[in-house]
């Protein structure tokens, strides 16, 4: 609607050429409307398309119109008609016209001003272009000034010119190709090295030679891209896992507290997460991009209250019964998943995205980052931070250090060890809940959904050793690495399974984790 | 740092003053053995084939089947009581061990079918829908009663056998190891729910039509797997009493209260753990292979964390470190919830994660506990 609105505005087409797309034979209406094209004015845009899609008609013998839905408007002033007049004819355009009609709306577009929209024709070209397309792409080529709509240009020209009957272009359009990094470039250029028989599709070698070099190149591009994209997503697990883990490691690397409600203090950070998305938009639908900003807090005081409440009620009475810990923390964990269940129902709940969080970051022409991942990257490597300054330069980080190192020397020296002990345990809740606000933005927020982090989160804190944060960090990375580069290889569930495994063992050889061995990485 | 704090309390969350479960075994004990076995083999099995339907003495096929299955909760639940009661290792692995005896003994009831199946083939259905051709080589004998009996001890046990050796000799225990074997149980349940591993995937076994020639729904049948799991439940509670009141017993009891201290007298506890880890692991197999039959289905969700931890339960609401206390918690459990999950079966989680929380924070020793006090 809103490009109908501008159109309006600007439109001042010759008559005649309207009139000849409307009433003219088909070689008069190609004619005009290679002239349109050719005067390079982007307000014939909305005409041509309007061809396209049908929406052009005819009253009488002069008057032209495009009428979409109710509304029409003159094609060639432009004014708004009012009512729609009736004894409408349709102007009809066969194959051959609907060619000319994307070839020159592609055309148009690519003369545009805008670099945007010279982009997207660019790409929209790449996938359907056609050898009818190609004075236009050589035209704009002409005239294009922008490095990266210029590349998709070209490689659109030498994908086309491939087929064309003269040597030198043929061998020009495959040395152009070896710049392109999309698979259909790849299959293009494997074409021509095809075989039937013992005989080459492709007779002259001088091509082929050039096709192979390219096709090496492509290869190589097409490599990278998908190591980078490996590379992306596997930080981006890891990333997961750290969030899921970072509670974890204070509750039990550094306290001893063997959480199995851990899973569902992320849950719950999930659903505040939901409550926050719900009430903006009941009350405040033009803010909704906001509320992640009110949710991280929320999410973080609601788990935070949940896992002190815990603490006081049940955990603080079994301090040194590790094994009764972990039976009491399951227990709390089936009544928090159960009283969710009773609250919010048992079905998932839908936690929508803020705007600016959708769509992704396109790197390479494979490798596109979803914004998500990326803030979520981004925020996890925040908490890192915040928390190792916590931990670290401040008087609490003090005293939960003394109380893991010595609790009875800390007692003495007048460290008060339950009060340590709540905050330490409402930290680790609370950070349980950013990871849930954070895990509602890329995954499905339902009752079970911290039964699926527990065992994973273990592991990565068990894996790191315990009561080191930083060992809780290369060891999410590592895993969320391994785990991908194996899932290439061998599929998701053995990926998983080898990971598991490999911890087992690993344990075995190193009860104390992973940080205490300087020097060595995970895959060692 | 904190292992070592988790290490350094460890003396402090044993249960020192558990008995050794001498006083079960007086007359009375016996008694209530006779009792037992009375209902297990005469009244139960004519109930349900004398006693003609709609008599009030009536025992449903529903009953029966039902009691079989509590039955072989209550053997996990006694294998359970011996490493974790006695031996003072909480496994979270035993729905593993429970799962693989029950898949060994699936594997025979598969090949069973025959061509009874619905795709007629000498396949088994899931075999057929993922166009496989033949057996894969870790089928192969399953067809013979004997060879599946024997992986229902040796899977279960070797594996047993392989993780506690390395484990136990790498001196990992207490919730370090509880996490370690959650862990494999978890890549267990991940291995099996893939259609390829060849079990069948998330569906596992059933459609079972016999069990040694004989018709495995016939009322006969179920009294008889009934009769063998009650029987076998028997065997094992005297085996526990054997193990537990000899000298080996006393070591593992002596290494559950105080494990450097048994070091220091001279004894290498590795082998002692090792033993009854395997012994408790295998015993776990035979209840999931008596299990299966009854039950009619085996699948990855048995295998599941959360029923690995609910094992713990079972034993720690009767009362750990007694042999009667874990059967008889199986069995109030599990009653329990068979009529919650019937009649409010929102209200189950709420009264399961309640039972947690209460017998860990006030009945350390389980119902067993006050109950022994008040006799004494």
């Amino acid at each position: 609607m809103a490009a109908w609105g501008i159109a309006a505005c600007a439109f001042a087409l010759p008559p005649e050429a309207v009139s000849h797309i409307a009433f003219g034979d088909n070689d008069a209406k190609l004619s005009a409307i290679d002239e349109l094209v050719g005067r390079g004015d982007l307000s014939a845009l909305p005409l041509l398309q309007g061809l396209l899609d049908g929406e052009v008609q005819t009253i009488g013998a002069d008057r032209v119109l495009l009428v979409k839905g109710d509304t029409a408007v003159d094609a060639v002033s432009g004014q708004a008609v009012t009512p729609v007049p009736e004894g409408r004819d349709d102007v009809v355009v066969n194959n051959r016209l609907r060619r000319a009609l994307a070839t020159g709306i592609a055309a148009l577009r690519l003369a545009a001003p805008e670099r945007e929209v010279r982009l997207a024709a660019a790409k929209e070209l790449r996938n359907s272009a056609d050898d009818a397309a190609l004075p236009a792409i050589a035209g704009a080529l002409t005239k294009e000034s922008d490095p990266e709509v210029r590349g998709l240009l070209a490689l659109t020209q030498a994908s086309i010119e491939l087929a064309s009957p003269d040597r030198a272009t043929r061998i020009g359009a495959v040395r152009a190709l070896a710049a392109s990094d999309t698979g259909a470039t790849k299959t293009l250029l494997t074409a021509l090295l095809e075989r039937r028989g013992n005989v080459y599709v492709e007779p002259d070698a001088e091509i082929r030679a050039a096709a192979e070099r390219s096709l090496r190149a492509v290869d190589q591009r097409l490599l990278t891209g998908e190591i980078l994209a490996r590379i992306f997503s596997g930080i981006s697990l890891g990333t997961i896992l750290l969030l899921a883990a970072l509670g974890l490691a204070i509750t039990y690397g550094l306290m001893g507290v063997i959480n199995l409600a851990h899973g569902e203090l992320i849950m719950i950070g999930a659903y505040a997460t939901y409550v926050v998305q719900n009430v903006f938009r009941l009350h405040a639908p033009a803010a909704f991009d906001l509320y992640p900003i009110v949710a991280l807090p929320f999410a973080f005081a609601v788990s935070a209250g949940v896992g002190i409440l815990l603490e006081r009620t049940v955990i603080c009475h079994l301090y040194g019964r590790p094994l009764e810990t972990l039976l009491a923390t399951w227990g709390l964990s089936l009544l928090l998943i159960q009283g969710v269940r009773t609250i919010f129902g048992a079905q998932n709940v839908q936690v929508e995205n803020p705007n600016w969080m959708s769509g992704g970051f396109e790197i390479m022409t494979n490798v596109v980052l979803p914004w998500s991942r990326v803030v979520i990257i981004g925020f996890t490597a925040c908490i890192v931070v915040a928390l190792w300054l916590l931990l670290t330069r401040t008087r609490l980080g003090l005293f939960m250090r003394a109380v893991t190192q010595n609790r009875p020397m800390a007692g003495a020296l007048g460290v008060r060890t339950p009060r340590v002990d709540m905050l330490a345990f409402g930290l680790g809740s609370g950070i349980a809940g950013l990871a849930g606000c954070a895990l509602s933005q890329i995954g499905n927020v339902g009752p079970d959904l911290g039964q699926s982090y527990i065992v994973d989160s273990f592991m990565v804190v068990v894996l790191g050793g315990v009561g080191q944060l930083v060992g809780t960090v290369y060891a999410a990375l590592g895993l969320g690495l391994v785990n991908k580069f194996i899932e290439a290889w061998q599929g998701a569930v053995l990926a998983k399974i080898a990971v598991l495994v490999f911890i087992i063992i690993f344990i075995q050889k190193r009860p104390q984790g992973l940080f205490a061995l300087k020097g060595r990485t995970v895959e060692a | 740092m904190a292992s070592e704090f988790i290490r350094a309390r460890a003396p402090a969350h044993a249960i020192s003053a558990l008995p050794i479960a001498a006083r079960w075994w007086s007359g009375s004990a016996w008694g209530w053995m006779g009792v037992a076995a009375l209902t297990l083999f005469v009244l139960v099995p004519a109930g349900n084939l004398l006693v003609p339907q709609g008599h009030m003495l009536h025992v449903s096929d529903y009953t029966v089947t039902l009691a079989g299955k509590i039955l072989c909760y209550a053997i996990v639940a006694l294998a359970m009581d011996l490493i974790w009661g006695y031996t003072g290792i909480l496994s979270l692995g035993h729905g593993l061990f429970f799962a693989l005896g029950g898949y060994a003994m699936g594997m025979y009831l598969m090949r069973s079918i025959g061509r009874d199946g619905v795709s007629g083939s000498d396949l088994p259905d899931f075999m057929v829908f993922l166009d496989w051709k033949a057996y894969p080589w870790y089928w192969s004998f399953t067809d013979q009663f004997w060879y599946a009996a024997l992986l229902v001890v040796l899977v279960p046990g070797v594996l047993a056998f392989v993780f506690g050796y390395f484990a136990f000799r790498s001196r990992i225990k207490g919730v370090y190891f509880s996490i370690i074997t959650q862990a494999l149980t978890y890549a267990f349940m991940l291995l099996f729910f893939r259609n390829d591993t060849g079990f069948g995937g998330n569906n596992g076994f059933t459609d079972f039509k016999r069990i040694l020639g004989f018709p495995i729904a016939a009322p006969e049948t179920r009294v008889a797997l009934f009769m063998l799991t009650g029987a076998a439940l028997g065997g094992f509670l005297l085996l526990g009493r054997a193990i537990v009141s000899s000298k080996l017993g006393r070591v593992l009891t002596a290494i559950r209260d105080a494990e450097t201290r048994v070091m220091f007298s001279g004894y290498n506890p590795v082998y002692f753990k090792l033993f009854i880890w395997t012994l408790s692991a295998i015993i776990c197999g035979i209840a999931g292979a008596l299990y299966v039959p009854q039950v009619g289905i085996i699948n990855p969700s048995e295998m599941s964390p959360a029923n690995s931890i609910e094992i713990a339960i079972w034993t720690a609401v009767g009362g750990r470190g007694t042999l009667i206390g874990p059967i008889f918690g199986a069995v109030a459990v599990n009653l329990g919830k068979s009529w919650f999950t019937v009649a409010l079966p929102e209200y189950w989680l709420y009264v399961l994660g309640l039972l947690f929380i209460v017998v860990t924070l006030y009945l350390p020793r389980g119902l067993a506990g006050p109950l022994s006090r008040k006799t004494s």
